[in-house]
C-alpha cells in the first residue's frame, strides 16, 4: 500500500574535484514509498531549483537497473540497504516515516569525485581497454551453435557477463579492490572458445592496469559480492587468481 | 627472472605471498600441536624435553624453523605494507559504512588480529626460544628409568650444573637395577613455572582467540587467492578452518596454560 514519509537526507555536496566537499541536510516531505530512491531526488532537486538552489548532482541513464551509472553509497551500503539492486531500483518502501539517510559518493581513489555524488569511473573502462575484449574481424555472424559450447560453461560465462560494471564492489569493499569487476571481465571470455586465444594476455594486462589505477589488493571479505547488484560471484576471482598464476608462469615474456 | 618480479609484486601475486607464507605457518600450527601435547603427560617432562632437544638439534628442522621465521617475518611484513596500501586505496573514509551488512567482521580485522598474533610470537619466542636456546635461567633435571619396572624417577640438577649438549643419556646401575638416565635441559619447568603466573595465562588464552579468529577467515582465504575455490571442495576447506584451525588448534594451545595453571 502506497504511504507517504517524510525523511531527513544528509547529502554529500562537493562543487568539483578540488573542494573539500561536505554534508548538507534536507528535509523532504510527501515522499511516496512507491517511488525510487531517484526519484525522490527528482523531487528534491525540482525543489532546489524553485528555491534557486544548485539541485544535487548524481549519475543516471537507464533507470532499470542495467546500465550501472546511479552510483550512491546509501546509509553505509553501497546502492542502500537492499541486496541485488541498483539505487534506481531502490524503492522508498524499503525506509521508514522518519528516517535520516545519509548519501555519499564512492569512495576511492581509482574514482575521484567529479561532483557532488558523481564519480569519474574511467578507471573501468581503461582496464577493458587493456584487455576486456576479443580480437577477430568482424564478417557475416556464423551460424549458431557452429562452436560447440558446454551449457554449463555457457551459462557461467553469461552470469559474468551480467556485470554492468556499477562500481559498487569497488565502494563496499574496505580495499577499495576492484577485483569482482575485473574477474567477471576476464570470466566471461576465459570460459569462451572465443577468449581462448588472448586468454592469459588479457589477464596479465587487465590485472597491471586494474593495479596501475590505484584499486586496493583484494583481502576476500566478500562485501563486493554481497552488495553486487548482479550477484557476480566470488568464484570469478579465484578464476582471475588462477589464470593469473598460470599466465605468469606459461606465457612467453622472459 | 622479469616475470617472477612482475607476477610477484602485482596485487594479486602479493596475496599469492600471503596465502602461502599463511597456509605453510599452518602446518607449523598442526606439528607444534601435536608435538606439545607431550606437556601433559604425567612423566615430569621427560618426553617434552627430549623433544625439545629433538627439535633444536635435528638438521632438517633446523633447516625448516628458518623457513618458518622467515615466513613469518614475511607474512608480517607483506601484510603490514598491503594494509597501507590498501588504505591508500581509499584516503577519504565514508561518514557512514555498514561492513556488517555484507562481510564477517573477522574479514574486515585481519590486520589488527595479525598485529595481535605477531606481539604474542615475540613475547613467546621471547619467553621460551630464547631463554631456551641462549639464556641462563634454565637448569637441566634427570631422569632415572628402571628397565625391570620402567619406572622413571626425576631429580633436578643443582643451580650450578652445566654440561656441553643439552642432553647426555647413558646407562647406570644401583642395588634395585640398571637405570637409563637422561640428563636434559628442562624447558617443561620453565613452562610449568611461567604458567603459574596468571597474567601470562590470561594473555596466552586471549591471545589464542586471536589465532582462531585470524584463522577462520584466513585458512579458506588462502585458497581462495591461490585461485582454489570450487564447490568439490570447499566443503572441506570450510570444515577444517572452522574447526581445526579455528576452534581445535587455538582451543588445544589455550589448554596448555590453563593446564599447567590449575595443576
Ligand atoms: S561486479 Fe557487480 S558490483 Fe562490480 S561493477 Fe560489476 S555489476 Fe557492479
Ligand atoms: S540508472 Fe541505470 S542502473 Fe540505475
Amino acid at each position: 500500500m502506497e504511504k507517504n514519509l517524510n525523511l531527513n537526507l544528509k547529502v554529500w555536496r562537493q562543487k568539483n574535484a578540488n573542494d573539500k566537499g561536505k554534508f548538507e541536510e534536507y528535509k523532504v516531505n510527501n515522499i511516496s514509498t512507491d517511488m525510487s530512491f531517484l526519484e525522490m531526488f527528482d523531487v528534491l532537486n525540482d525543489r532546489l531549483v524553485t528555491e534557486d538552489k544548485e539541485p544535487i548532482a548524481f549519475d543516471h541513464d537507464c533507470r532499470e537497473g542495467i546500465c550501472g551509472s546511479c552510483s550512491m553509497f546509501i546509509n553505509g551500503q553501497p546502492h542502500g540497504p537492499k541486496q541485488g539492486v541498483t539505487t534506481c531500483q531502490l524503492h522508498m518502501r524499503s525506509f521508514n516515516d522518519g528516517d535520516t539517510i545519509v548519501v555519499e559518493p564512492w569512495r576511492a581513489t581509482a574514482f575521484p569525485v567529479i561532483k557532488d555524488l558523481v564519480v569519474d569511473r574511467s578507471a573501468f573502462d581503461r582496464i577493458i581497454s587493456a584487455g576486456g575484449f576479443i580480437s577477430i574481424n568482424t564478417g557475416n555472424a556464423q551460424d549458431a551453435n557452429a562452436i560447440p559450447i558446454p551449457k554449463d560453461d555457457a551459462d557461467e560465462a553469461f552470469a559474468a557477463a551480467a556485470c554492468i560494471g556499477c562500481g559498487a564492489c569497488v565502494a563496499a569493499c574496505k580495499n577499495a579492490s576492484a577485483m569482482l569487476f575485473v574477474s567477471a571481465k576476464v570470466s566471461q571470455f576465459a570460459l569462451l572458445p572465443q577468449g581462448q586465444p588472448e586468454r592469459y594476455q588479457r589477464v596479465s594486462e587487465m590485472v597491471a592496469q586494474m593495479d596501475l589505477e590505484g584499486f586496493g589488493a583484494c583481502t576476500n571479505t566478500g562485501a563486493c559480492s554481497a552488495e553486487c547488484p548482479k550477484g557476480i560471484s566470488l568464484t570469478h576471482i579465484a578464476r582471475m587468481n588462477r589464470d593469473f598464476l598460470v599466465a605468469g608462469m606459461s606465457t612467453n615474456e622472459k | 627472472m622479469n616475470w617472477v618480479i612482475k607476477m610477484f609484486s602485482s596485487s594479486l601475486g602479493q596475496k599469492f605471498i600471503m596465502a602461502l607464507t599463511g597456509l605453510f605457518l599452518c602446518s607449523f600450527l598442526i606439528v607444534h600441536m601435536i608435538g606439545n601435547l607431550q606437556l601433559f603427560k604425567a612423566d615430569d617432562g621427560l618426553a617434552f624435553n627430549t623433544y625439545a632437544v629433538f627439535m633444536t638439534t635435528n638438521p632438517f628442522i633446523k633447516v625448516t624453523s628458518y623457513l618458518l621465521y622467515f615466513s613469518i617475518l614475511f607474512h608480517a611484513i607483506k601484510g603490514i605494507l598491503l594494509v597501507v596500501k590498501n588504505n591508500k586505496a581509499r584516503p577519504v573514509k565514508y561518514a557512514v559504512q555498514n561492513g556488517a551488512a555484507n562481510s564477517h567482521w573477522t574479514s574486515r580485522s585481519m590486520g589488527v588480529l595479525g598485529t595481535i598474533i605477531l606481539v604474542f610470537i615475540v613475547i613467546h619466542m621471547k619467553n621460551f626460544w630464547f631463554e631456551y636456546k641462549f639464556g641462563h635461567e634454565i637448569g637441566y633435571t634427570s631422569y632415572y628409568t628402571n628397565l625391570a619396572t620402567g619406572v622413571t624417577v626425576s631429580k633436578e640438577m643443582s643451580a650450578e650444573y652445566t654440561q656441553f649438549n643439552k642432553m647426555e643419556e647413558g646407562m647406570t646401575a644401583d642395588e634395585n637395577g640398571q637405570y637409563r638416565l637422561v640428563i636434559v635441559k628442562d624447558l617443561y619447568k620453565a613452562v610449568a613455572i611461567q604458567f603459574k603466573e596468571w597474567y601470562l595465562v590470561a594473555l596466552y588464552v586471549l591471545c589464542m582467540f586471536a589465532v582462531g579468529f585470524h584463522l577462520f577467515h584466513g585458512f579458506k582465504s588462502a585458497f581462495q587467492s591461490l585461485g582454489l575455490n570450487h564447490s568439490k571442495y570447499n566443503g572441506l576447506i570450510n570444515f577444517l578452518g572452522i574447526w581445526v584451525f579455528s576452534i581445535l588448534i587455538p582451543a588445544g594451545f589455550a589448554a596448555m596454560p590453563l593446564f599447567f595453571f590449575f595443576k
